[in-house]
């Protein structure tokens, strides 16, 4: 009797250990998005990305047979809450990798603890500050204001635009708009005539946009989020001013059409690929992922993915070519990534080097579109 | 000095949205001798629902105005009754305090109603900018100067002229002597704050073309509001309504003379001068200083 209890319980023993032999260890991987808090807006479509994502993977069979486990967590937009959070996916859930933070700031806060740990971090955040200067370990995958100002500079000049105002928003994201937009000026033979900025909660920007007028500026570069931009758009026409108006990347998104309303005829920013996937060429290499993105987000999701969800998207597709590559070690991991060249992503093609973490170039990472007809158009150059 | 004309009507519109926030203020204070820090909340729920009444259901402009205007002094009112009321023995300090809490109540309120993007608003008055002496004025901004100006008489024409208007002046040169002769102090409160959260709600409506309806965007309105209050003197109406284009003014002519960096602490150096000068405000009663 003792005898058929043992066999039993060996026969038990191993069926279970033949049946973790065929299912390989899971990768682990983590994430960290502000899912919650006043930058949901940019976490949300990010964790919805990179749960579509993950799904995807592990239908088709994970990566090297194995399955990806996904440890994600909300960090709020709150640098506290980041670090802790960043510190459980390292110690606790022992993850290969991390893919996030969603903000500048709160990549910032964990990139010191990415290399104290040698944890390959890949930020979805867009500050040039968390690959400036070079850290081993830290990547990120959002394109730099520097490609923006790039590509706008670079229309100017081709319209024979020489002077320009320039009018931003006194936050962190139109100051370091403002910081590029005067570097970059004098290697494209630009002058800038005027700077003047705004509070984010300014009402009116009509003061600031006569004293433009009186200086010979050609074209107005606005740089800054919702509301600030539309309210300057609507000044203008106010006044009458008829300056060519660009904005910055950070209001490629409907709701500014719908609050500048008329007044956002016109207007040419850069804008990720993503907006104006349709009508990019058949010949752009990354059309057909675009569109397939756009697709299977709207399948699951019911609406069309932003291209925050893209940032997360490109973390993903950069971690899963280095997997491939290095499988479960860290610092292979990191190399490995270090190492990718032409990974065509949502928004751009990215070909890494030890010098370059986000390995993007203002030919791919952007596109100029115009508004017209209350939609965003892709600007032919 | 080029543009002055521009720049000064520029500053009287945003110091006109001041003044009416302003009076808003100098009524609560008045009738409680409190400062209602929910105030800003109320020129955002005007703004939010005129997006939404606009924007959603498509009402035309005059039935729109007094919808909105009476639901916000509903909200005033509702304020008061449910927070101010079962609390009016406590200190003016202990008010002040439960008002920052309906301010932060309100805002998250809103944010769950209305989400955290800014809403359009249509322009009330369509076409392009009418031309006077070379400069180029907005249409919206000459209606915003109308209507403050035609709600300051209103209001000014309420306290001078009306029983309950007398009755909160009387109440605010001496809050027991009122009470002996017989004002019900506790109905004249919930007034003041529906008349209050009207005015902010009329200040709300009018900006709201221009600066869209957020539902954060009360709280910087509200201290502007505040600061042209006491730089009036937070005594009468025509200390809050000079205050607040004085404020408007001087905002509008350090961003365009000086820097668009430092406007407001520019305006804010400018008041705190005037104030170490004359800490009474410019146009107080003198019975204010007690209060």
């Amino acid at each position: 009797m003792r005898k058929i209890a043992l066999l039993f319980l060996l026969g038990i023993f191993l069926f279970l250990f033949s049946f973790q032999a065929l299912a390989k260890e899971p990768y682990r991987i983590g994430a960290l998005f502000s899912v919650t808090g006043p930058t949901s807006f940019i976490g949300d479509p990010e964790k919805k990305t990179l749960e579509m994502l993950v799904d995807e993977i592990n239908k088709a069979g994970g990566i090297n047979g194995h399955p990806l486990k996904l440890y994600l967590y909300d960090t709020q937009g709150d640098e506290t809450l980041t670090v802790k959070k960043f510190v459980r996916l390292v110690v606790q859930d022992k993850v290969l990798a991390v893919i996030g933070p969603s903000r500048t700031g709160t990549s910032l806060a964990v990139a010191p603890l990415a290399e104290r740990y040698r944890v390959p971090l890949i930020s979805c955040a867009a500050g040039i500050k968390i690959v400036e200067p070079v850290k081993p370990y830290v990547f990120k995958t959002a394109q730099s204001d520097r490609l923006a100002v790039k590509k706008i500079y670079a229309y100017c000049v081709r319209q024979g635009i020489k002077k320009v105002a320039i009018l931003t928003v006194s936050n962190g994201f139109g100051q370091s708009g403002r910081q590029e937009l005067k570097r970059l000026a004098p290697q494209y033979g630009i002058e800038i005539v005027a700077d003047e900025l705004f509070g984010p909660k300014d009402v009116d920007m009509k003061p600031q946009l006569i004293k433009i007028r009186k200086t010979e500026a050609q074209a107005i570069i606005c740089w800054g989020t919702n509301p600030g931009p539309a309210i300057v758009a609507k000044n203008m026409r106010e006044l009458g001013m008829k300056q060519k108006l660009f904005m910055s990347h950070g209001v490629a998104s409907k709701r500014f059409i719908e609050l500048a309303g008329e007044a956002a005829e016109g207007i040419i920013l850069p804008a990720g690929k993503l907006i104006v996937a349709n009508e990019l060429p058949d010949s752009d290499p990354q059309k057909a992922l675009l569109l397939s993105y756009i697709e299977r987000y709207k399948a699951r999701y019911g609406k069309a993915p932003s291209s925050f969800g893209g940032h997360a998207y490109d973390a993903f597709l950069l971690l899963k070519e280095a997997l491939i590559k290095a499988g479960a070690d860290k610092a292979k991991i990191r190399e490995a990534l270090e190492n990718i060249k032409g990974l065509k992503g949502i928004h751009g093609v990215f070909n890494m080097t030890p010098q370059d973490h986000n390995g993007l170039s203002e030919k791919e990472a952007f596109v100029l579109v115009e508004i017209r007809g209350g939609d965003f158009h892709l600007l032919k150059e | 000095m080029e543009n002055f004309l521009e720049f000064l009507f520029a500053g009287l519109v945003n110091g006109a949205i001041y003044a009416l926030i302003a009076l808003g203020f100098m009524i609560i204070y008045n009738a409680t001798g409190v400062i209602n820090f929910a105030q800003g909340e109320f020129v955002m729920l005007g703004a939010m629902l005129t997006a939404s009444l606009t924007g959603k259901f498509h009402f035309p402009l005059l039935l729109m105005l007094p919808i909105v205007l009476v639901f916000v002094a509903l909200i005033g009112a509702l304020t008061e009754r449910l927070t101010i009321y079962p609390a009016r023995e406590a200190s003016p300090l202990i008010l002040i305090i439960i008002t920052i809490g309906v301010s932060i109540l309100l805002k998250g309120l809103a944010m769950f109603v209305w989400g955290k993007d800014p809403l359009p608003v249509k322009a009330f008055i369509p076409g392009g900018p009418y031309h006077f002496l070379g400069a180029t004025l907005p249409p919206q901004g000459v209606l915003i100067l109308l209507v403050t100006v035609l709600a300051f008489l209103t209001t000014e024409a309420f306290f001078r002229f009306t029983l309950w208007g007398k009755a909160m002046r009387a109440c605010a040169y001496n809050r027991l002597g009122a009470r002996v002769i017989g004002i019900n102090i506790s109905n004249l409160t919930c007034i003041s704050f529906a008349l209050s959260a009207a005015l902010s709600g009329l200040a709300g409506i009018i900006i709201s073309p221009l600066t869209f309806a957020t539902y954060d965007m009360g709280t910087m309105l509200g201290l502007k509001g505040f600061s042209a209050a006491v730089f009036g003197g937070l005594g009468s109406a025509a200390g809050a309504f000079c205050g607040g284009l004085i404020l408007g003014v001087l905002e509008t002519l350090s961003a365009g003379y000086l820097s668009s960096a430092y406007k407001d602490a520019v305006a804010f150096l400018l008041l705190l001068m005037v104030l170490f000068v004359r800490p009474e405000g410019l146009l107080s009663l003198k019975t204010a200083e007690k209060l």
